[in-house]
């Protein structure tokens, strides 16, 4: 145990220049119901001016409170700081009276929020709300603070600027949203840029725009950038510098290349490793961390990660110092030194292993399903329309695999599976489930087929029904559908509930009393019950967060093995569907764009989408997110309800020419096994 | 725009005729009617050919449908028909008594909206200190009192302490506004503390809700005074509910009214309204449940249009 | 900040302390819970009127006529030298009984036009819908006294089954439309798709999934509706058309003659309408925490 001689003072390390913030030793508290939270407890972080900073960590770390707490906007009268400094230039923002912070938000420091749905205000013009800080701090006039406003909407690249002006947020897109949302941030010249999950709630392309246009203009402009997300690969492409956060503190802090190249702590590590990556093939499983993060009601003492550390050892009970390393890297954990040059022996198993194969007969097969919604615009005078949700789709899944549907918003993926599960009727075409068609089925032979086909559900909050006991969801298959007897049923339900990796114990609780990843599991539980040999899992771990979406995709490919399951599983996160798919549909706009295996798709794409998805989504490796030139889609994503004519790709194809907008592409097998809808391969 | 609103007022139709329907034919359902009452009501003795006379007289001898046609014939027209009681023509009836009516409505109106607006905010600013408590226990009590008894205690204390009762006639506004005024006013303020609870409890809860919103979080991260976010981003978004409710609530005020009216000795179309029903004098009953429809359906349609006006997403749609 | 349940990663956390859920309530929502004892007090009254009572109701006693309140009539006696104080307790009863059988009534029939008006859907709730409308434009008192004018205003089989009716059929379609917009929305929850997908009856989906759900708006508006009930009660009975002489009832107790006595007995007009407002008061305090209390989001 050579680690205490790392022990260096900070100031040897740290660059030359004055940081332009620094966060130190900060405490946040909420009162709940229940008791106080400490939500951020001691956290230092601090920016250099003109860099980019990410801080990274689970839902409930404390790094949105932690910038909240910067900007002084924490809820009240619940949240409050309960000591340390925020330097900025050299005044300490806690102690400033609320009107110099007031004359200091959105002057010196800016805010970039989450959801640009609705951090605009939807009763006002977008004109007048970029145009207010401009006029509170720089005292414009309405002429010089339009002119202003519509240089900035030209910088944030909102053509038509002028008449644009005049609108309301409702008739601007998310990504559109989030760009006047940078406006407005942009206004006043500031020094500092706190951006909260800018992207989180866009589209794949769309996030992709916005964190070109954010990363250019702060190089630009010379902003300071902080940016606050659960998304390691964004860290890798656009930060300097990363703040990793877990339980309401920092346990890695250090350049970005350092922290991922040899991270020193085992959140950090363990982090890395349960995120599915884009560049790494499935022939693995996903180390996961197990367990939940703690209760910040009462939190343990020692190190907070060390009851699902993997390197635990006995001095973890004690309180972690931050071992320094060069380059102003450090890290709260004992073993830190051992951990960067890779010594650290685990003291708990991981889990590994591979996935078994599966034969070739086909189980599910779909031809040429389409769905076609009337849709009634809003209020009376709405017109009438017709979304063409899926259109013309075929594929096939083999007995005991995973077909992946990837796809962005409103592509369909959705309708597909609801399709399949006969939740909607299809408009046309055929799904055949052992040969026998779905769409044609009747009631009764549906009711009958229902036991072999299940689903789980994205939201596992809505999915479960809150009035019920654990017990009693996953013992109504059991008793209503498979006629077992309830005594019976109690015992099988404990056995369900081990294998979706949750206690028999459980069964006594409601929904409301299980953390996100134990619903998802018990959603599981439920479809397991019906002894299905096909499970639609409609987007079942994008609502999670990435340590459990690990442990969720994980299970998954246990019970696939074990019990021989075949999934058909849609998701938009194209590094998931890649752990866990052996063929891939590409979809857009209701149409299938390409098709293949997983690893020729990954390897080779041929479709320009599948191409531009590959190369919108950010890997989490620095080294390689800087060789590649991210190529970022322009334009929006349309309105299904009124799809471009030919190629609906074509409006957003850097390839794109004339006939693209004449001839709806077909599906063609270009390469064995690899089908394309593109006229230009 | 235009279309919209002639749209809205098409729909209007069917409903309204819906409740001309329902209450034209329900009432007629019953067996005993107003003649009976009127000539036997007494303990009279009147020949079975007189009350036929009668009948025949007042058309109750025609077909049901016969009589809805009719009905409906003279409201086209705007001829209400005759009350049975009375004699005198419905309209007559009710023009005489609808301005004093009228005039309660929109003054108790008018100033619970405008206790309610300031108090309902107040509590959602302070919420949870003692202020906030007052004002909703208050408010809670607003739903609780009945009108008619807040009146009957304002009697009491004006009695006792001004030597004032309500007066026996109506003084016109016109006539003189000071006499009306202070006539008036009384049951304004009987009947609208219920309609201010309503109003300010719902100004409450929509100012607290929306200053929970991500757009207030927003308007504070850019620096806006504290008094322009409550003034300009959180009021104008909170007023749409609010709104909705002082809509809704409009019919309350005027079913509050049939009862208060009382209290007061004033003459209006409520006391019409009680009297009409306790001698099953149809034609007024049915004529003024149709009115009161209409002026609800009609306050509805203004609020929706004000909410148009307050809410760019319907402005667009 | 999202307070969840996170110790529950441990196999063998307490079989959860299952708080009492009076207590609970109490502790949470203390403003109900005054409220709920209000209604409690007002019930015992109602139900133990015989006992309680000092007098009869009915009982006309000219000696004692207009009595201020002392201790042999602590409310005082009115016109008739009935004492004041027993006709408030026998009121409770009238209130109560009218107030909750026609608020039940008109609630259950509205929850089951609400619930059949959203899973049929269609045809079926575009009618429902339109008959909802129409029957909205009414204020409620104005439709009140309209099925009064109709029904009539004698008690049928000496229960005020007309007084029942004029005040339920107001609530049907108030309720209808609130229900059927919550049970529109848990149709379209992933737990009912999850359902529909595991192939059970609709019978099944609507008892099991749906109603449980709606129960929730079901008992709120049910506690909320009391109170509508018995302001609507007194306020008929106020005008000569709801409860008749003798029996006691509080909004009768105001009204006719009353009014010629603001000064000589203002104990006349003062005791009945505390009355009145005090459990219309409680029941709204208590419905309002109810509905904090059963909403989910305040659960954690």
């Amino acid at each position: 145990m050579s680690s205490a001689t790392l022990l260096e003072p900070t100031h040897t390390q740290t660059a030359p220049t004055a940081p332009l913030i620094s966060v130190e030793d900060l405490r946040v508290e909420f009162s709940t119901g229940r008791g106080v939270v400490k939500a951020v407890d001691g956290v230092n972080w601090s920016v250099q001016p003109g860099e980019t900073m990410a801080l990274v960590g689970e839902s409930g770390c404390g790094k949105s409170v932690s910038a909240l707490a910067v900007m002084r906007l924490l809820a009240k009268p619940a949240g409050r700081v309960a000591g340390g400094r925020i330097m900025f230039e050299g005044r300490d923002l806690l102690t400033l009276p609320e009107s110099e912070m007031r004359e200091l938000r959105g002057r010196d420091i800016s805010m970039i929020f989450q959801e640009p749905m609705t951090s605009l205000n939807p009763t006002l013009t977008i004109g007048l709300q970029i145009m207010e800080p401009l006029k509170i701090h720089l005292g414009m006039s309405d002429e010089q603070a339009t002119a202003r406003a519509i240089e900035l909407l030209g910088l944030v690249g909102i053509p038509d600027a002028e008449r644009r002006l005049g609108q309301y947020p409702h008739q601007f897109s998310g990504g559109m949203r989030q760009r006047v949302m940078i406006a407005i941030g942009l206004a006043c010249n500031p020094k500092l840029i706190i951006a909260d999950e800018p992207t989180t709630a866009l589209d794949v392309t769309i996030q992709a725009q916005i964190l070109e246009l954010m990363k250019d203009l702060s190089r630009r402009l010379g902003i300071t950038l902080v940016i606050i997300t659960h998304n390691l690969g964004i860290v890798a492409r656009y930060a300097d510098r990363v703040a990793v956060m877990y339980a309401g503190r920092v346990v890695e802090e250090g350049p970005a290349d350092q922290v991922f190249g040899a991270p020193r702590h085992p959140y950090t590590i363990g982090l890395m490793r349960s995120v599915p990556r884009l560049d790494r093939p499935r022939e693995y499983k996903l180390a996961t961390i197990e367990g939940l993060p703690p209760n910040l009601l009462a939190p343990p003492s020692g190190c907070r990660f060390a009851a699902r550390c993997p390197f635990r050892i006995e001095k973890c009970a004690i309180d972690p110092p931050y071992h320094y390393a060069g380059d102003g890297q450090r890290s709260a954990c004992h073993r830190a030194e051992e951990l960067a040059q890779g010594l650290a022996e685990q003291t708990a198993a991981v889990v590994a292993g591979t996935v078994g194969q599966a034969t070739t007969e086909p189980l599910l097969v779909v031809r040429g399903l389409t769905k076609h919604f009337e849709v009634r615009g809003r209020g009376l005078m709405g017109t009438k329309g017709t979304v063409r949700a899926v259109e013309n789709v075929s594929f096939s899944i083999e007995k005991g695999r995973t077909l992946g549907l990837v796809g962005e918003s409103g592509c369909g993926k959705t309708t597909i599976g609801r399709t399949i599960l006969r939740l909607e009727e299809a408009t046309g075409g055929e799904v055949r489930f052992e040969g026998e068609d779905l769409v044609t089925a009747s009631r009764a032979r549906m009711k009958a087929l229902r036991t072999k086909i299940q689903v789980i559900f994205q939201d596992p909050y809505s999915s479960l029904n809150p009035r019920m006991l654990v017990g009693d969801i996953i013992a109504e298959p059991l008793i209503f559908r498979r006629g077992i007897k309830k005594r019976e049923a109690r015992e099988r339900v404990a056995e369900l509930l081990v294998q979706s990796g949750l206690y028999a114990d459980m069964a006594d609780r409601y929904p409301h009393q299980l953390s996100g990843g134990q619903r998802q599991r018990v959603g599981i539980a439920r479809a397991l019950a019906m002894e299905p040999s096909f499970i639609v899992c409609d987007e079942p771990v994008s609502a999670l967060d990435v340590s459990i979406q690990g442990q969720i995709i994980n299970l998954l490919d246990e019970l696939q093995e074990r019990l021989g399951l075949t999934y058909l599983f849609i998701a938009h996160d194209l590094a998931v569907v890649r752990h866990i798919s052996h063929r891939i549909v590409v979809m857009y706009l209701g149409r299938v764009m390409e098709m293949a295996d997983r690893d020729e798709l990954y390897a080779a794409p041929l479709h320009p989408y599948t191409q531009a998805l590959l190369d919108a989504a950010p890997v989490p490796d620095p080294a390689m997110e800087r060789a590649r030139q991210p190529r970022a889609l322009t334009g929006e994503l349309p309105s299904p309800l009124a799809p471009p004519s030919g190629c609906v790709f074509h409006t957003r194809c850097p390839m794109a020419s004339a006939e693209c907008r004449q001839t709806v592409p077909e599906v063609r097998e270009i390469r064995p096994g690899h089908f394309a809808a593109c006229i230009k391969i | 725009m235009l279309r919209y609103l002639t749209k809205r007022i098409l729909l209007m139709i069917p409903t309204l005729l819906g409740v001309a329907v329902l209450t034209f034919f329900m009432l007629r359902v019953v067996p005993g009617d107003i003649v009976e009452l009127k000539l036997r009501g007494d303990g009279g003795t009147v020949t079975q050919e007189v009350i036929d006379r009668e009948r025949t007289r007042l058309g109750l001898d025609k077909p049901l449908v016969i009589q809805f046609a009719d009905w409906m014939k003279g409201l086209a027209t705007f001829d209400f028909g005759t009350s049975m009681w009375t004699g005198r023509p419905v309209a007559e009836e009710i023009s005489i008594r609808i301005g004093l009516t009228l005039q309660v409505a929109v003054m108790a109106a008018i100033i619970s909206v405008l206790i309610a607006l300031p108090l309902g905010t107040i509590s959602a600013l302070f919420r949870d200190t003692w202020i906030d408590y007052v004002v909703r226990v208050v408010t809670i009590a607003g739903l609780a009192v009945p009108s008619f008894w807040l009146g009957m205690l304002m009697i009491m204390g004006l009695l006792t302490y001004f030597h004032w009762s309500p007066p026996v006639t109506y003084t016109p506004f016109l006539t003189d506004p000071l006499a009306n005024m202070s006539q008036l006013i009384w049951p304004a303020l009987a009947v609208g503390y219920r309609y201010s609870a309503v109003v300010a409890r719902m100004v409450r809860s929509s100012i607290i809700e929306v200053m929970k919103e991500d757009y207030i979080r927003t308007a504070r991260a850019k620096g806006v005074f504290e008094r322009l976010v409550v003034g300009r981003h959180a009021m104008r978004n909170a007023l749409l509910p609010a709104i909705t409710v002082v809509g809704l609530e409009f019919a309350f005020l005027i079913g509050g009214l049939v009862v208060t009216e009382q209290v007061f000795n004033l003459n209006g179309i409520g006391r019409l309204f009680v009297e009409a029903v306790s001698r099953n004098d149809f034609i007024i009953v049915q004529t003024l449940v149709l009115l009161i429809a209409v002026m609800f359906t009609v306050v509805n349609l203004l609020v929706d249009l004000l909410y148009g006006v307050l809410d760019p997403r319907i402005r667009f749609a | 900040m999202t307070a969840i349940d996170q110790n529950a990663g441990a196999p063998t956390v307490a079989r959860r302390r299952q708080p009492n859920p009076v207590l609970a309530f109490i502790r949470f929502q203390p403003l109900g819970a005054a409220g709920l004892l209000v209604i409690l007090i007002m019930a015992a009254a109602a139900i133990f009127a015989d006992v309680i009572a000092p007098y009869d109701p009915e009982a006309i006693d000219f000696m004692a006529m207009l009595t201020a309140p002392s201790w042999e009539h602590p409310f005082g006696t009115d016109a008739f030298g009935r004492d004041i104080m027993t006709r408030i307790i026998y009121g409770a009863r009238t209130a109560l009984t009218i107030g909750f059988v026609s608020s039940f009534v008109g609630c259950s029939l509205g929850a089951i036009i609400g619930v059949s008006s959203a899973y049929f859907g269609g045809r079926v709730d575009l009618t429902i819908q339109r008959f909802i409308d129409i029957l909205l434009s009414y204020p409620i008192i104005v439709l009140a006294l309209v099925v009064v004018a109709v029904v009539g205003r004698q008690p049928i089989a000496g229960i005020d089954i007309n007084l029942i009716l004029a005040i339920a059929i107001p609530i049907i379609p108030r309720v209808a439309r609130v229900v059927r917009s919550a049970a529109l929305a848990i149709r379209a929850m992933p737990y009912v798709d999850a359902a529909r997908a595991g192939g059970y009856s609709d019978a099944h989906i609507i008892f099991r999934h749906l109603l449980p759900n709606v129960l929730a708006p079901y008992l709120i508006m049910l506690t909320a509706y009391v109170a509508q009930a018995i302001l609507l009660e007194a306020s008929l009975s106020f005008l000569g058309l709801g409860v008749s002489e003798p029996k006691p009832a509080w909004g009768l107790m105001l009204s006719g003659d009353s009014s010629n006595f603001y000064q000589e007995a203002p104990w006349m007009i003062i005791f009945p309408g505390v009355a009145i407002s005090l459990t219309v008061f409680a029941f709204n305090l208590f419905g309002d925490s109810l509905r904090d209390w059963l909403d989910p989001k305040f659960k954690t």
